[in-house]
């Protein structure tokens, strides 16, 4: 079966190394054309790593989380606390709201940057490792609401704890002029890098025990557990995949913003925290493609409806949206799926000969 | 040699339903048993409390000579003993294909083998198990696409490709056309002479389980009310009752 797939597949295989290769070529030098709108890019590729984590949970898996934010602010705390706390005191730099510039040289930052989002996506990962053996436990609309009260919660500890700024937020160490490269390219390329990373590396799980393992769980969790299925287990792990990179698109965000309100940037629930679960609608749920497109066609109606329909851009995205799910139900590229399941493996029958020798061919009763 | 599952003196009732009471039955190793019964005389909910899907009030269950009734589902599946559902269940967004490599053992999973991919081995026996069935042309199609036949076969290839020690089908042919019923029947049997595994099934088709099972148990209100060979059990006139409302 495996040697007829292969088969078949020989030819559009080239054609889809040549996509890949056309996006990487347009991403690497995006920067170079277009130096104005780089850290749009950056935020483009930003948007689709935390839509492929989302679509884990909710487009994978079925369950909607409301939680992946947590992941996402507790990066990005994490990877600016660690930036400041390698190279001085923590509780007096927050203090100083701004006030005490740490002044690093190029090595300090990058290793800070590199060790703080590092030690970021642990700390994401071991929290959703658990809160996932509280929540998980939950099924449907209930986890949905339960991890909803999550992200709130979350905004509302940072926001009350001094140390890391509290109320007032909390900056990141300002970028070394002596770097030599602008500040934006640089994350641009760190966020271009994550994305990529993400991608491959779900691409991959997907394919293997754990991509079917949370599509049986997804379709019918009762089976699964009656066949023997370790679910929890799985689920868990789901969402500590979920949050590790979620965590790194935190750590890359705090830093393009420049500035951790607690509310609004880090535990931004009704910014981040929706716009994943849109973007992903958007694409198409359970999809491998369906979060990268949901983020480009999302993020690209959003800035031009900002800069051409300022003051009804928010009723615009609105309407499209509203657009979007009346016609397409399952997202675009879950539409495209619909309309030519054969392109995504969808065969759906390859003998027209010996049908009636086939029991299985004559079909049921119902 | 102890019998391969055990059931004793097992009771359940919800609420003020007495849906098992005090039932006990014993499968062999390498044999295919029966349950027989009108409607609601219990047999999935016995069958519910083999597998762990809800505890027992009382009474005890044994597979291979280990208490059953404190663990819960997945743990009972993964040491063998698998069910398969009145209601058919399969994953009806996945392809059969992948309806099948996802139902290989799960005993000992480590994060290793979660993360893992499928080898040659594992797509070589799930298209052997589809092509037992039938559904090999069907491999790639979405398991919801397929007829409710279809999606029985698929599932008991599910339940083949799991590797259980014993199986337990509750009413495979329901819904099922008449010249399936047959093809099932003969693969039921290769399971059980070929594949080693022991059956135990709820039927409602009398001549089905007459000429499949060699013991068969007559459940009635919650009640075991006869049990043994096919013939004796058909002849039973307490059976006879039981089925045409004599009670």
């Amino acid at each position: 079966m495996s040697a007829a797939q292969l088969a078949t597949a020989a030819g559009p295989k080239a054609r889809v190394a040549g996509g890949y290769t056309a996006l990487l070529i347009v991403s690497l030098l995006a920067p170079l054309v277009f130096p104005a709108y780089v850290t749009q890019f950056a935020f483009l590729w930003v948007l689709v790593v935390i839509a492929l984590c989302w679509n884990v949970m909710g487009g994978e898996m079925g369950y909607n989380s409301f939680g992946n934010i947590v992941f996402f602010g507790v990066g990005m705390y994490a990877t600016s606390v660690v930036q400041v706390g390698l190279y001085g005191d923590v509780g007096a730099y927050t203090a100083a709201k701004g006030g005490l510039a740490l002044d690093l040289t190029v090595t300090q930052y990058f290793v800070g940057l590199g060790v703080g989002m590092f030690a970021g996506a642990l700390l994401a990962v071991a929290l959703a490792g658990i809160l996932g053996l509280g929540m998980l436990g939950l099924r449907g609309h209930y986890f949905a609401i339960g991890t909803l009260g999550l992200g709130i919660a979350a905004a509302e500890l940072a926001a009350g704890w001094d140390w890391i700024g509290a109320g007032s937020g909390m900056v990141p160490p300002n970028y070394p002029d002596a770097a030599g490269i602008d500040r934006t390219t640089v994350f641009y390329y760190l966020a271009f890098i994550l994305a990529v990373a993400t991608f491959f590396t779900l691409k991959r799980l997907r394919r293997g025990r754990f991509g079917l393992a949370i599509n049986a769980i997804r379709d019918d969790e009762d089976k699964a557990e009656a066949m023997g299925l370790h679910t929890t287990r799985y689920k868990t792990v789901a969402w500590c995949v979920s949050a590790f990179f979620t965590a790194f698109a935190g750590g890359i965000v705090g830093n393009i913003v420049g500035f951790i309100d607690p509310r609004t940037v880090a535990f931004a629930g009704v910014t981040y925290g929706v716009w994943m679960v849109l973007m992903t609608v958007l694409g198409g749920k359970g999809t491998l493609w369906g979060p990268v497109v949901g983020a480009a066609v999302f993020h690209v109606t959003q800035e031009l409806f900002w800069t051409y329909l300022l003051g009804w851009q928010r009723v615009a995205l609105g309407l499209l949206i509203v657009l979007i799910v009346v016609f397409f139900p399952k997202g675009i590229v879950g539409y495209i799926r619909d309309k030519w399941p054969e392109k995504f493996g969808y065969t759906v029958d390859e003998s027209a000969t010996g049908a009636a020798a086939d029991p299985a061919q004559q079909g049921g009763t119902r | 040699m102890s019998p391969l599952l055990e059931v004793n003196n097992v009771s359940k009732a919800f609420g003020g339903v007495q849906a098992n009471h005090d039932i006990s039955l014993q499968v062999a190793d390498g044999e295919i048993a029966g349950i027989i019964g009108p409607n609601g005389s219990g047999k999935t909910t016995l069958f519910n409390s083999i597998v762990g899907a809800h505890p027992i009030d009382r009474g005890s269950i044994k597979f291979r000579d280990e208490e059953l009734s404190r663990l819960r589902v997945p743990h009972i599946a993964r040491r063998g003993l698998l069910r398969t559902f009145q209601q058919t269940r399969i994953y009806k967004q996945m392809t059969c294909v992948e309806n099948m490599l996802i139902s290989r053992p799960h005993a000992n999973e480590t994060l290793g083998s979660m993360l893992a991919d499928f080898d040659e081995a594992d797509y070589r026996e799930a298209g052997e198990l589809l092509e037992l069935v039938g559904l090999y042309a069907k491999r790639n199609l979405q398991a919801g696409e397929l007829s409710f036949g279809q999606q029985k076969l698929l599932e008991f290839a599910m339940a083949l490709m799991n590797n259980p020690k014993m199986l337990l089908l509750d009413e495979p042919t329901a819904g099922i056309n008449p010249t399936l019923i047959n093809g099932l029947l003969e693969r039921l049997v290769y399971a059980n002479r070929e594949l080693g595994i022991t059956l135990l099934v709820i039927e409602h088709n009398m001549r089905v389980i007459m000429s499949l099972a060699q013991r068969i148990y007559c459940l009635a209100h919650g009640q075991l009310l006869a049990e043994g060979a096919p013939e004796t059990v058909r002849n039973d006139p307490r059976v006879i009752d039981a089925y045409l409302g004599g009670q």
